[in-house]
């Protein structure tokens, strides 16, 4: 029996990055974490592929990145999103909406 | 802001590698240590949870290289690497480096330097507002222009827009710290309108101006008026003496105006002619004319011929038969006489560009052949193949940069040593200059060539079958290569004996112009020219003034005899004038075009031109005795043919002048230079002369050293007059040498293009050898085991590079005799297809190939075969 896909739909990571950081701050852990626990399972966010892509968003000036220390003396890149990033935020996600709609859309018309 | 931010970040991380790579380890690092301390929080062991987060995270050198290649930076730096990585290469070869350096940069200075002053002198449009409607008027062959025929098209022709007349000016400035001659022009008062300059301060000539005995008016050049006026914007309206005569101010020309037509020129004058001037008939000026709109040039030519032979048929003692007006445009006149010169020369650089371009082609497969184990190598590795491309156009890009650079020095130094050794001829000096398009041309085609090349043995190794490649490594028997490379080298040999056999004709071509007799004995004889400025001087003041300076050279201890001329012998001085004899018995009048030479009685002395009939001139035939008349040989034989001339008579310059008597005939001389066969001359004897002309040259003739008589000379003459400019001084023999300048610049040219030829011909058979031999030391070991002798060895590998030269040879004939045939113009006395020029070439070309062979073949020779069976 395959197992179902836990991949991150193309081109959806940078809206599911943003999406966790308007929360908080967080590290990249913390938020491949929470795409996972929120997502129930569904995504699982591939380290490299995140990571990078931290790194674009950052240089794209959606996120702000500061080093912070951790409670057992590690330094650690805590991201946060900027006022570009949250309006990238909302277009990505209105974006997103107007597709998966039309998915759906076209699912049902087809059912 | 972002694009900022990609930038400071990608700099920074480039900047400071360290750092940012310890800040992505840092990241990965804690991203495992959270993942471990979820999957303990999650209820696993210490051992499992580090198991599940190593696993999830994957290696970590790879997340980090992932993350760290994603930027831009990346690919800055991996570039960075290839050039390193090229740069180590080359510096790894210094050989081929050097030489696929060495040639590209002469190939490419050398067709750039050639370019830049081709290009502005025969290519660009002249720097006037529409210059192609500019054209020059001309009498027949080339003749200077009399008054008469510009006053004839100024009032009868529909066609021009402008037109003017012009001559050239030498006024003495006065004022300075010292007098100062200057070069101008005068010329008619639609001079300017023609070429479309307009003064930048005051005005331009009015047709008021030029008048005779109008006004005395003068526009100053640029430079001039800088140079003794401060730029002082006030001098417009201001007097400056120019020959001891006030002259006013009335304009400034722009700094950026290019007097074509006579380059030196500060200051100009208007002409002031009509036809009741004595010189309305006498052929000394020049006429530029620019074309109304919407005329064209035939019917404007037609125009004018019809107008000038109606001239010439009203004033038929004036004119030659066929006299009429032609028109010339003006960029056609002005690069007539360099654009054979200059196509050669073009050509021959071409030719050049070309070898060296086979050259490094050849250098290239060389060694992308020796470098094939490398790339299979690197290809087995993991190299991919965009990768081994990327790394080799790094490499040729490198080579061609390198070469570019150098080829950038070739070519300015190029460019200047080909100012300073241009023949005097050549126009438009000032607008030659290191022209960019040109060289990045020529950069871009030398980059093309390597990339191309570059990538041949990159994409054999990445397509090929690695394994022999791997195995053979870098001995590999014969292959197809150097089936073309061998032909590389043929057509290399080729195209180096089509220059050598072209420089070889002109090399002749310029001794046998020097070993034409000039018709006087030059050696020992200094010549200066000895000017009038002022208005002190009368015709008659004029002559009294050149007979006193004459005899206060005389005095000179050391000079043992002296004589005056009005035009010198390959001066550049060229003074015709129409002959005309008196009809006789059975012979018609006729006119003929004659250099004209007032001169004191002892000149066919000094200069030792023989006196073959009759008399030369005497202190008898002086103002006021019977006048009389020498003639040149080639004269008396077209004029009488084997009759006597002596006791004709013929006038000289305008119609109804006096007539003279002929005296004596005197041997040819070469007036413009010893190629040019037009000799026939009148000699007149000053005193008599019905002008005085207000420039002569002395000619002196010394008991020693003439030049170290100089000084004394110049002090005798201004014993006479202090005010009187001394200049040109130079020997006869200095003048003989530089009338052949033309002819020596080119093949100068010539000779440097043959001779890189040769050695890049040479360098090709070399290399071509040296690698065949590296390629076969096995099979040579194995033929020297079995008992071929050393010298049957090094006869197989001579015998290969004589095959090539001799093919290229064969080849190489073909095109030399096309080349002789594009040079033929330029030759002289010496056939373009002349034996000993070929034979002489081939011969050289032989020995350099057999010299270059000579090395490999005592290489292969000197193979060990116990050592090359060994490494089987």
């Amino acid at each position: 029996v395959e197992r179902p896909s836990t991949d991150v739909i193309q081109g959806t990571l940078d809206l599911l990055i943003l999406k966790t950081l308007s929360l908080t701050p967080m590290h990249g852990f913390g938020i491949a974490r929470r795409v996972e626990q929120i997502s129930r399972g569904v995504f699982k966010v591939n380290p490299g592929s995140l990571l990078t892509a931290l790194q674009r968003l950052e240089r794209a000036g959606w996120l702000d990145a500061v080093w912070r220390r951790t409670e057992n003396a590690r330094r650690a890149k805590f991201y946060s999103l900027t006022r570009a990033g949250r309006k990238q935020l909302d277009l990505e996600a209105a974006d997103w909406t107007r597709r998966a709609s039309a998915v759906a859309r076209l699912l049902r018309a087809e059912g | 802001m972002s694009l900022w931010r990609q930038l400071s970040r990608g700099v920074g991380a480039l900047l400071n590698r360290r750092a940012a790579d310890r800040d992505l380890a840092e990241e990965v690092e804690h991203y495992l240590e959270q993942s471990v301390a979820a999957h303990l929080a999650a209820g696993l062991s210490p051992a499992q949870a580090r198991r599940a987060a190593r696993l999830e995270l994957g290696p970590l050198p790879a997340v980090r290289e992932e993350v760290r290649s994603s930027g831009w930076e990346s690919r800055v730096e991996s570039v960075l690497a290839d050039l390193r990585y090229a740069a180590r290469r080359l510096r790894g070869a210094p050989g081929f480096t050097a030489v696929a350096v060495f040639t590209l940069a002469l190939g490419l200075g050398g067709t750039t330097a050639i370019l830049s002053v081709v290009h502005p002198i025969l290519f660009e449009s002249l720097p006037y507002p529409e210059a192609d409607r500019l054209v020059m008027v001309w009498e027949t062959p080339r003749q200077h222009q009399t008054f008469a025929t510009y006053h004839e098209l100024a009032t009868r022709s529909r066609s021009f827009e402008s037109l003017a007349a012009l001559r050239t000016w030498q006024p003495t400035l006065a004022g300075g710290a010292e007098p100062e001659r200057l070069e101008g022009q005068r010329v008619g008062a639609g001079y300017f309108r023609a070429l479309r300059v307009a003064p930048l301060l005051g005005r331009d000539l009015a047709p008021d101006d030029d008048r005779r005995g109008g006004s005395r008016v003068v526009l100053l050049g640029h430079r001039l008026w800088q140079r003794r006026f401060g730029a002082d914007p006030g001098m417009v309206g201001q007097e400056i003496l120019l020959d001891g005569a006030g002259y006013r101010i009335i304009g400034v020309l722009p700094p950026d105006f290019e007097n074509v037509l006579a380059p030196e020129a500060e200051v100009w004058a208007p002409l002031q002619y009509d036809m009741s001037e004595g010189r309305a008939f006498g052929h000394h000026l020049r006429m530029i004319g620019r074309l109304r709109p919407g005329v064209d040039h035939s019917r404007a030519a037609d125009e004018a011929a019809a107008l000038g032979r109606d001239l010439a048929d009203r004033y038929p003692d004036a004119f030659g038969k066929g006299a009429t007006a032609v028109l010339v445009p003006f960029q056609e006149d002005l690069v007539r006489a360099v654009k054979p010169v200059l196509l050669a020369v073009l050509g021959a650089v071409s030719l050049v560009l070309v070898i060296a371009c086979v050259n490094v082609t050849n250098l290239l497969l060389a060694r992308g052949v020796q470098r094939r184990g490398e790339f299979a190598l690197r290809a087995a590795l993991g190299a991919g193949q965009g990768r081994l491309v990327r790394q080799l156009l790094t490499e040729s890009l490198l080579l061609a940069v390198m070469g570019g650079v150098a080829g950038l020095g070739v070519a300015l130094l190029g460019i200047r040593a080909l100012v300073a050794l241009s023949p005097p001829g050549l126009p438009r000096l000032s607008a030659i200059g290191f022209d960019p398009g040109v060289f990045l041309f020529g950069l871009a085609l030398a980059s093309l060539l390597g990339l191309a090349l570059g990538m041949v043995p990159a994409l054999q190794a990445a397509r090929a079958d690695a394994q022999p490649d791997l195995q053979l490594g870098s001995r590999r028997t014969a292959g197809g290569h150097r089936r073309t490379r061998s032909a590389l080298v043929v057509a290399e040999v080729a195209l180096a004996l089509v220059l050598l056999v072209s420089s070889g004709l002109l090399l002749r071509s310029l001794s046998r112009v020097f070993a034409v007799p000039p018709g006087f004995d030059g050696p020992g004889v200094l010549t200066l020219q000895v000017q009038t400025a002022g208005q002190r001087f009368t015709d008659s003041t004029t002559i009294r003034f050149f007979t006193q300076a004459l005899e206060a050279v005389g005095r000179v201890p050391g000079v043992t005899a002296a004589a005056l001329t009005s035009q010198l012998p390959l001066s550049g001085d060229q003074d015709e004038y129409g002959a005309h004899f008196e009809a006789g018995p059975g012979l018609g009048g006729t006119s003929h075009s004659v250099y004209r030479y007032s001169v004191s009685p002892g000149y066919t002395d000094v200069l030792r031109i023989p006196v073959r009939q009759g008399r030369g001139l005497t202190e008898a035939d002086r103002a006021g005795a019977p006048l009389v008349v020498l003639i040149s040989e080639s004269l008396a034989r077209r004029r009488f043919g084997d009759r006597s001339p002596l006791g004709e008579r013929l006038r000289i310059g305008a119609p109804g002048g006096p007539a003279l008597t002929i005296v004596g005939v005197v041997g040819d001389i070469k007036q413009m230079s010893l190629a040019m066969e037009l000799s026939d001359a009148v000699y007149v004897p000053m005193a008599q002369a019905p002008f005085g002309d207000a420039a002569m040259s002395l000619v002196v003739r010394g008991a020693s050293d003439p030049t170290r008589l100089a000084p004394d000379i110049r002090r005798a003459i201004w014993s006479v007059d202090k005010d009187q400019p001394v200049v040109r001084l130079a020997t006869m023999d200095a003048l003989l040498e530089a009338s052949a300048a033309e002819r020596r610049f080119v093949l100068v040219l010539f000779e440097a293009f043959g001779l890189t030829a040769l050695l890049l011909a040479a360098a090709g058979i070399y290399g071509v050898l040296s690698g065949s031999v590296a390629e076969r030391t096995r099979e040579i070991g194995v033929r020297t085991a079995l008992g071929a002798s050393r010298t049957r060895i090094a006869g197989l590998v001579l015998g290969q590079g004589l095959r090539l030269t001799a093919l290229g040879v064969a080849l190489g004939l073909a095109g030399a005799m096309l080349a002789g045939r594009a040079i033929a113009a330029m030759l002289f006395g010496v056939s373009p297809l002349d034996p000993l020029t070929y034979g002489g070439m081939i011969g050289l070309l032989g020995a350099i190939a057999l010299l270059a062979s000579w090395v490999p073949a005592w290489r292969a020779a000197r193979v060990d075969p116990a050592r090359t069976l060994r490494e089987e």
